[in-house]
């Protein structure tokens, strides 16, 4: 995954999951700093994940960046709306990330 | 390329832009020039020298010039000073400045237009603390042809990821298409004009802020001072100056002094 080699080179710890369900699974056993969030995912897409993870112990601490392909504004708005901090449409390069990552705190 | 040529086209740069080119940075005359060279049927940069030595065609100059400067420009780029405008320039100076309500801000170096639309923004932000204010920014550069899509004020999807908070974008874009066009309610806050920074910038009229950030690198100390000594006399007493992370005005000119814990902001002296 391009996104978590630009992370990587910028010195963050990252982890992966497989699907939506299986990244909730993974925040309820460890909160993240930060979660990067595609909206298409299979089992548990992208919006749903953030509703549950929002509603989760501790969910309203992590701060999380979409970045997907849905680019139109009504999946921005609702994504914003959802608690999403910051939003990437894809495509992207690595002085998106950084100043992505940059505005939300963690740079 | 031989060093005449070298000595020629460098000189010829430094003369009309005040961009100094070392022969280490050759290859910038190469990747930049070259497209030059093919608009005007010229086989290589040996001949695009050798047609503006002999024809000294003024249009042709002016081409060689804007295809050197570089036009490198995010939104909100580094993030900070736009942080240190709003929460500690503006406010001392909206307040000396409550009963004439004008203030004017110039981007000595605005390429694209992403500096002085973030500064619009930011001014927009704090609402009705600024209702009634006639409030102007100035963009200018030396380049005409990224002045042209400075007022187009229409950005790609991915210069508008490179430093715009989404919410940001939400509320201060529409999206055409592909691209992210900039409000009229922001793009009316700000003008666009030509000027060279070697020039007595005098006829700009006066500036409360200045931005002149990431330029001055370019430039020789003369040149810098001389730039600087031009701006502060465009400013008033309590005029405040931003430069570019890398760039100082120590050593450079006595016009301007830091401000403490402010990094890259300048007051007038």
């Amino acid at each position: 995954m391009v996104a978590r080699k630009i992370l990587q080179e910028l010195e963050f710890e990252t982890s992966e999951a497989a699907d939506g369900q299986l990244a909730l699974d993974a925040c309820n056993a460890s909160m993240p700093d930060a979660v990067l969030l595609d909206w298409n995912m299979p089992v548990m897409d992208g919006i749903t994940f953030l509703r549950e993870l929002r509603k989760a112990p501790g969910g309203d601490k992590p701060i999380v960046i979409f970045c997907t392909t849905e680019n139109d504004l009504d999946h921005i708005q609702e994504a914003m709306n959802v608690g999403a901090n910051e939003y990437i449409m894809k495509p992207f390069d690595s002085d998106i990330i950084q100043a992505k990552f940059q505005q939300v705190g963690l740079l | 390329m031989n060093p005449a040529d070298f000595e020629f086209i460098s000189s010829l740069i430094l003369s009309r832009s005040g961009l100094v080119l070392t022969p280490d940075k050759s290859y910038l005359l190469e990747s930049r020039l070259m497209p030059v060279a093919r608009k005007h049927g010229l086989k290589d940069l040996d001949d695009l020298i050798n047609t503006v030595r002999s024809r000294k065609d003024e249009a042709l100059i002016v081409e060689v010039t804007e295809a050197m400067t570089t036009n490198e420009s995010f939104f909100f780029r580094d993030t900070k000073p736009f942080d240190l405008l709003r929460d500690e320039v503006l406010p001392p100076v909206l307040e000396k400045r409550a009963s004439q309500k004008r203030l004017r801000i110039w981007c000595a170096a605005a390429s694209s237009g992403q500096e002085p639309y973030s500064i619009a923004i930011v001014l927009k932000e704090l609402g009705a603390k600024l209702a009634g204010w006639k409030i102007e920014i100035v963009g200018t550069d030396i380049s005409h042809d990224i002045l042209k899509k400075a007022a187009k004020a229409q950005y790609s999807q991915f210069e508008v990821q490179r430093g715009m908070p989404i919410q940001l974008l939400l509320k201060y874009f529409d999206k055409v298409d592909e691209n992210w066009v900039v409000k009229p309610e922001i793009q009316n806050m700000v003008q666009f004009k030509y000027w060279n920074l070697l020039e007595d910038p005098k006829p700009l009229g006066n500036f409360d802020i200045v931005f002149c950030r990431n330029v001055l690198i370019y430039f020789d100390a003369k040149t810098k001072g001389t730039v600087l000594d031009s701006i502060s006399k465009l400013m008033p007493d309590d005029g405040m100056l931003f430069l570019g992370g890398a760039e100082t005005v120590l050593g450079v000119t006595e016009k301007f002094k830091p401000v403490p814990g402010q990094r890259g902001v300048y007051a007038r002296v």
